[in-house]
């Protein structure tokens, strides 16, 4: 049976993706902070699809911890998941330097930390894909997110430099870029209902994407060309538009 | 946090209020205190103002099944799984829900919190009859286990309690025991309401019942009806093809009703033609089938969001149950009245409940009648009006189905209601369980009123 290795386990994206995962026959390993949590998610697996599923503790800011966790592994994984990441409060960011660093470590030097790591892994087994949920946050910066966005920018760069190193061998990567998606992340925002996906249609999305092998997919697709308008107006234009 | 527009199955009342949702009771706690006053949503399929409040606090993201005793039919799972998830996880074992609403999409927490019944009720009683044990947090954030012999006042409150007395977050309970997931349906027509009458009794031993009825037609076919029947089909029953692998439902496809249709679609005419159509399909008096269980429980559920069809204004449904000795006289008077105003009912589904003795569950031995009405001017007056009836006749109204109902006419009508609410005192004594509904049913008990945006 394959393995899949999911990183933030308890993340909403993340557990629409272990469903996902788990009816398809995969072996299911959720990693994160939750140990309680995730038990009991990996209990919920096992009854809805008879599936195999564990838990494995896992902290993405803890980077000292990062070798010993692959090491640890008593698999090699199929597909690798990064589902990990924290919006944070950038009004208090700006002012207090522990809540950019907790964004920053939790959205990018985390992911690079863990996947420096399994990449080795990866490439030594000549197989596997590693697939990290970035966001279009990444792709220009906003006043209302952009330490977030720069960290997501960092992710998704690192993810096509990684692509590009690994494009002649087994392994794989793929860039996912979600827009609005309805998790706990979102809660209590006013998000537009046509832009916003549900985790369950986005958790097809990336399974999809894995088995077709994209280097990059955005989801819903329509960000795609929303992005593509914002990426092009002329900065003199951008900075002084008040984008939601 | 940002407010947004809610509203329940009915799309009536809309409230503009805060929603979060929590996948550990730690979360919930937080929750809890951070919040004056809030009310537990699962799927929202109860039509009128229960699930809503100023903040509403959604079970859906604590769904995870904790166990399945597939030996013996117990599932233990938590609030917001569904009636859908657990009917996929246990009918291939041979199990099956003890009492279902007629509709799947609902979850457990809602099932308990509206103690709600099904076609079975005359046999298996309602749903809160088979759950064994649950966690409800309370107001102060202490989770309490509660069964009918442990914290056994808290236990009784809940089931019926539309979320007052806290909030459920998880539920164990019983299943039975199915051969297959086919129903071996029987249909009778009955062209009047004497026949159905009749033959609502002579079928009682029938586990599972209920009967279509034409709310339109006057004169010697007032109360034309077909009557539902249905028993859970052994494997011995099953045409060879079926019985290959029968706990294995055929492929369907859903439907969905795309939009509002405008208010003025569902006219009088409309709704006449709509129930000839369905009367004169059946052309025999009786016809016997053998049906997935889907089309039989779920007739709705095929076309999703089918509440639309109702247009923007949304729609109330009115669901009464009146004391056996009195339920021909008092519903030969109430269908009359809502013949002559015209105000009628795409569906009206009338049912035969058998005896119940709960602190607050809906039923009561007799029979039972649900309409749907379209919202529009005129209405909650008329609905006023029906209610006087169920007053005179000692019937009472589903609170699952409310949005309207007087305090008075739940005072009067609910034997029990000062207990219930003496003991929704006890553990939710700052009324942080509070809905829109509730306000306005016990607003003369309630220290703090909590208003909230209607609109
Ligand atoms: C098509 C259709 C057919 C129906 N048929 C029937 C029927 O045959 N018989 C019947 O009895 N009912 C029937 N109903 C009503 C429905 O079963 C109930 O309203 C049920 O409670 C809805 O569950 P829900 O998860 O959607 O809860 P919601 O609608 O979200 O909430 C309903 C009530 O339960 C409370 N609640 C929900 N979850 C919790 C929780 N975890 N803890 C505490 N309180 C909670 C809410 O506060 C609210 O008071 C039908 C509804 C529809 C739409
Ligand atoms: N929701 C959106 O609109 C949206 C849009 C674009 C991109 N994304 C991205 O999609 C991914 C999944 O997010 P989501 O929407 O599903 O949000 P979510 O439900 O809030 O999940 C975030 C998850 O990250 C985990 N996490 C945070 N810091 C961690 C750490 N140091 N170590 C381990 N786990 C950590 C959290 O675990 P705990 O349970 O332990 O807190 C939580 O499970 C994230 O990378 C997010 O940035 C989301």
């Amino acid at each position: 049976m394959p393995d899949i290795l999911i990183l933030g386990a308890s993340s909403g994206i993340a557990a629409a993706c272990a469903h996902k995962y788990a009816a398809n026959g995969y072996t299911v390993w959720l990693a994160g902070r939750n140990r309680a949590l995730l038990q009991t998610q990996a209990s919920d697996l096992a009854i809805r699809y008879k599936a195999q599923a564990h838990v494995l503790f896992f902290d993405a800011v803890d980077y000292e911890s990062h070798k010993a966790f692959v090491d640890s592994l008593s698999f090699v994984p199929d597909v690798v998941l990064l589902a990990f990441g924290y919006l944070g409060d950038q009004t208090l960011a700006e002012r207090d330097w522990q809540e950019s660093e907790r964004i920053i470590g939790s959205n990018y030097t985390g992911a690079v930390s863990i996947v420096n790591q399994l990449a080795i892994l990866l490439e030594k087994n000549n197989k596997g894909v590693i697939a990290g949920i970035s966001s279009v946050a990444g792709l220009r910066g906003k006043k209302n997110n952009y330490i977030y966005g720069s960290a997501k920018a960092g992710f998704t760069t690192y993810l096509s430099g990684l692509r590009n190193k690994l494009a002649k061998t087994g392994v794989h990567v793929l860039t996912i870029l979600p827009g609005f998606v309805d998790t706990k992340m979102t809660e209590g925002m006013k998000l537009s209902k046509p832009l916003t996906a549900q985790p369950e249609a986005v958790a097809d999305d990336i399974y999809n994407a894995i088995s077709k092998k994209k280097n990059v997919i955005y989801t819903k697709s329509l960000w795609r060309y929303i992005m593509f308008v914002i990426s092009n107006i002329p900065e003199p234009i951008y900075k002084k538009l008040s984008l939601g | 946090m940002q407010k947004k527009a809610i509203t329940n199955w009915g799309n009536y009342p809309v409230i503009d209020a805060t929603e979060s949702s929590f996948q550990t009771v730690d979360q919930l706690r937080v929750q809890l205190y951070r919040n004056k006053a809030s009310i537990a949503r699962g799927m929202g399929r109860c039509y009128g103002d229960a699930a809503l409040s100023e903040h509403i606090i959604s079970t859906l993201d604590c769904n995870n099944f904790i166990s399945f005793d597939t030996a013996n039919g117990i599932i233990d799972c938590q609030a917001g799984v569904t009636l859908d998830n657990i009917l996929q996880v246990v009918v291939p074992e041979g199990w099956f829900l003890p009492v279902t609403p007629g509709t799947r999409y609902i979850t457990v927490g809602g099932a308990v919190a509206s103690d709600v019944h099904g076609k079975n009720h005359h046999v298996d009683g309602t749903f809160g009859e088979h759950v064994i044990d649950m966690d409800v947090m309370i107001g102060d954030g202490s989770l309490i286990t509660c069964s009918s012999t442990e914290h056994s006042d808290l236990f009784q409150a809940t089931c019926g309690g539309m979320g007052l007395t806290g909030i459920i977050t998880r539920v164990k309970f019983a299943l039975k025991p199915v051969e297959s997931c086919y129903i071996n349906e029987k249909k009778i027509k009955a062209k009047n309401l004497d026949e159905i009458f009749d033959l609502f009794q002579q079928y009682k031993h029938v586990t599972y019942s209920v009967a279509w009825i034409d709310c339109l037609k006057g004169g010697s076919n007032f109360g034309r009806s077909i009557l539902m029947l249905g028993e859970h089909a052994k494997k011995s029953e099953l045409p060879a093809k079926l019985a290959a692998a029968p706990l294995r439902l055929p492929q369907q496809a859903n439907l969905n009703f795309p939009f509002y249709l405008p208010g003025f679609v569902l006219n009088k005419l409309s709704i006449k033609a709509f129930n000839e159509v369905f009367y004169r399909k059946q052309i025999a008096k009786e016809k016997q089938s053998i049906i997935p269980y889907t089309p039989f429980f779920y007739p709705l559920d095929a076309v999703q969001n089918w509440n639309r069809m109702y247009g923007r204004r949304g729609f109330v449904q009115y669901q009464m149950a009146f004391p056996l000795s009195v339920s021909k006289e008092a519903l030969i008077k109430l269908l009359d009245k809502i013949r002559r105003k015209g105000f009628g009912s795409f569906l009206a589904v009338l049912k035969l409940f058998g005896e119940q003795d709960s602190l607050i569950s809906f039923p009561m031995e007799g029979y039972t009648l649900a309409l749907d009405f379209p919202v529009r001017n005129g209405l909650f007056e008329f609905l006023d009006e029906l209610d006087k009836l169920v007053d005179e006749y000692g019937g009472r109204i589903y609170m699952s189905k409310d949005a309207r109902m007087s305090k008075e006419l739940l005072h009067k009508s609910y034997p029990h209601i000062d207990t219930f609410w003496s003991i929704v005192e006890k553990y939710n004594p700052d009324n942080k369980l509070a809905s829109l509904q509730s306000a306005r049913l016990f607003t003369h008990k309630i220290k703090s009123n909590q208003p909230c945006q209607i609109y």
